[in-house]
């Protein structure tokens, strides 16, 4: 990203002048110069290859073995089947296969919306909390409360406003407004999945707010001034000068949530106890229930690594797609 | 610039709606803190019927929650003083030194934060219980299995955040240090550090965050003395009775720290972000 030399990445760079140029770096003298930053990052990397890299190794060989309950307890003991697991879980032809594909497309529909309304809200507030006003530091701080709160207790508060017959939103929607005759069910059935999706918005989009806040700042005031100055309106200026100046935090940002929502696995669990039903069953949840329940980590571990290979490609046609365009507009 | 009338109206009535939806959850949360059980039990209402503090003294014995506390300031707050640790001195290397690996470390740690948690627990479920009957290192099942997991959670983040604080230091002041006989490590610790102090701060708080909010390892590695918050709280929806206003009142109690030092530091959060989105 840093080679660079399109128009904004140019432009984005002025508000920084200031700070150090981003040509080569001065190495600090000392006898083990070439040393020392690996020393530096050897805590960081054997604590990453501990938790991350070696689990993850360990994952893709366990999705190769029948690892099931007989063998868990002693797991050297496991037969050695190749790519059983796989064909076992990814059959669509099978009962397992289809519920994978089924709680595949739940995970894919509620990762998009949640992203694309998280992102609204997000750019909503920021835009229209770009210029100074009264009150503007009270409603930021209030606007990050809901990604500041651990997740449990603002997904468990969720679920109280939820309840059929104790919760405030059946309390509005029926007693107040009248708009329903009958208490829906707002934590089973085919509502679970908006449900689902109105908390995780309500969680994620502070997120997407504080980054777009934080881009926002980079954008030097002067282009406002000129483009109003050429007679832009409002979305004139939102689309010619905020959005094209925060495109690389947007390019960022999608990903990341995207990626944080797919596999998300802390909403659905707290918000339905541990046992989502079908409409919101995310993979990640899907995964945990059926290792868990049958204690068969082969198949679950081959579920994970199918998911992670899914991701790996979504990430990188992502990267590729979004690269070339920006080449092209180079 | 002016504002028009039509853009005002429209900033009102946008943050209007956000603030209202943002507020709701957060309003019935404190306000059912303060309810008799007997409110939480019928129908909905949106005042205490007799406003009483009882459900955050009921809350204490209803579940072992002291217990949970501890556990969950325990293991934060280690987690989040070592993965910072950690940070520092990897993200002091990835901003002052070009090392041959640097943009790989540096995209290699971003992308494990990527990765679904779930695809590690199985394996790392696994390590840790053969681990503890191969060695005798119990991992499984007590704080220090969670402390080294969640350290590396909250540890791509923090370092990225740091190099972002760390590249806007002037380096103008390593090399005066440099002039006056420091070494590398003195200048880290004299030059660079003091003047990081905001972001070095902010990024203890969001580890700490992190730390506090799991619930994916929290559920399946602790077991009842190593239970923290996250897993205990479920405990108050019994068979017979959802103590919904001790609930809401335990989640005010444990969300207020976090809450109150997230906004305290949210200024740090922003320019961290400003500073390492910029790449």
């Amino acid at each position: 990203m840093a080679t660079s030399t399109t128009a904004p990445d140019a432009d984005r760079r002025e508000p920084r002048a200031g700070s150090p140029a981003r040509g080569p770096v001065r190495r600090p003298r000392g006898p083990r110069r070439s040393l020392l930053p690996y020393l530096l990052l050897a805590p960081a990397v054997v604590l990453e290859l501990a938790i991350h890299v070696i689990p993850m190794v360990v994952g893709v060989w366990m999705s190769l073995l029948e690892l099931t309950q007989f063998h868990i307890r002693d797991w050297s003991t496991a037969p050695f089947i190749g790519l059983e697991n796989y064909r076992a879980t990814l059959d669509l032809n099978s009962a397992a296969g289809k519920e994978l594909l089924h709680s595949f497309w739940v995970t894919l529909a509620y990762s998009l919306l949640s992203v694309g309304f998280a992102w609204l809200l997000g750019i909503s507030a920021a835009v229209v909390l770009q210029r100074p006003f009264r009150g503007r530091a009270i409603l930021r701080a209030l606007f990050l409360t809901p990604y500041a709160l651990p997740v449990y207790a603002a997904v468990i508060t969720w679920s109280f406003l939820l309840q059929r017959d104790t919760g405030l939103v059946n309390h509005v929607l029926v007693d107040q407004l009248g708009l329903l005759n009958e208490r829906p069910f707002w934590l089973i059935g085919d509502n679970s999945f908006w449900s689902l999706l109105v908390v995780s918005v309500w969680r994620n989009w502070p997120f997407a707010f504080l980054c777009l806040m934080a881009g926002l700042q980079n954008v030097p005031g002067e282009l406002y001034e000129a483009a109003a100055i050429d007679g832009a309106g409002f979305w004139r200026r939102l689309r010619s000068v905020t959005l094209p100046m925060l495109r690389p935090v947007n390019l960022v940002l999608l990903l990341v949530l995207f990626l944080w929502t797919f596999n998300d696995f802390n909403t659905p669990f707290v918000l339905f106890g541990g046992s989502a039903p079908e409409q919101a069953d995310l993979i990640s949840i899907h995964i945990y229930r059926s290792s868990f329940k049958t204690w068969d980590f082969g198949s679950g571990s081959a579920m994970s690594v199918a998911l992670l290979l899914f991701l790996l490609v979504v990430s990188a046609a992502y990267l590729l797609i979004t690269n070339r365009r920006r080449d092209d507009h180079a | 610039m002016r504002e028009t009338a039509g853009e005002r109206w429209g900033r009102r009535i946008v943050l209007t709606l956000l603030a209202l939806f943002v507020v709701i959850p957060l309003y019935v949360m404190v306000t059912s803190a303060a309810k008799p059980l007997q409110d939480v039990q019928n129908g909905f209402t949106w005042w205490p019927s007799r406003p009483t503090l009882q459900p955050f003294i009921d809350m204490w014995s209803t579940v072992p929650l002291a217990r949970y506390l501890v556990n969950s300031l325990v293991v934060s707050s280690i987690a989040a003083v070592c993965s910072v640790a950690v940070a520092i001195f990897a993200a002091f290397a990835v901003s002052r030194y070009r090392f041959r690996g640097r943009g790989v470390f540096s995209v290699a740690v971003l992308s494990t934060q990527m990765f679904p948690g779930i695809l590690f627990l199985l394996p790392l479920f696994l390590i840790y219980v053969n681990l503890g009957n191969a060695t005798g290192i119990e991992l499984y099942a007590s704080r220090t299995g969670l402390v080294i997991t969640y350290l590396t959670f909250s540890l791509p983040f923090s370092i990225w955040m740091l190099v972002g604080y760390f590249d806007s230091i002037p380096r103008g002041l390593d090399e005066a240090a440099q002039v006056d006989g420091a070494g590398p490590l003195r200048t880290l610790f004299q030059v660079i550090l003091p003047a990081a102090v905001p972001g070095v701060v902010a990024v203890t708080v969001y580890a700490f965050m992190t730390a506090w909010g799991e619930v994916l390892f929290a559920s399946v590695m602790t077991d009842e003395g190593s239970r923290t918050l996250a897993v205990g709280l479920q405990g108050y929806s019994t068979q017979f009775n959802v103590y919904w206003n001790q609930i809401m009142a335990a989640s005010l109690v444990v969300s207020i720290p976090v809450v109150v030092g997230f906004l305290a530091l949210q200024r740090y959060f922003v320019a961290g972000l400003t500073a390492g989105a910029v790449k």
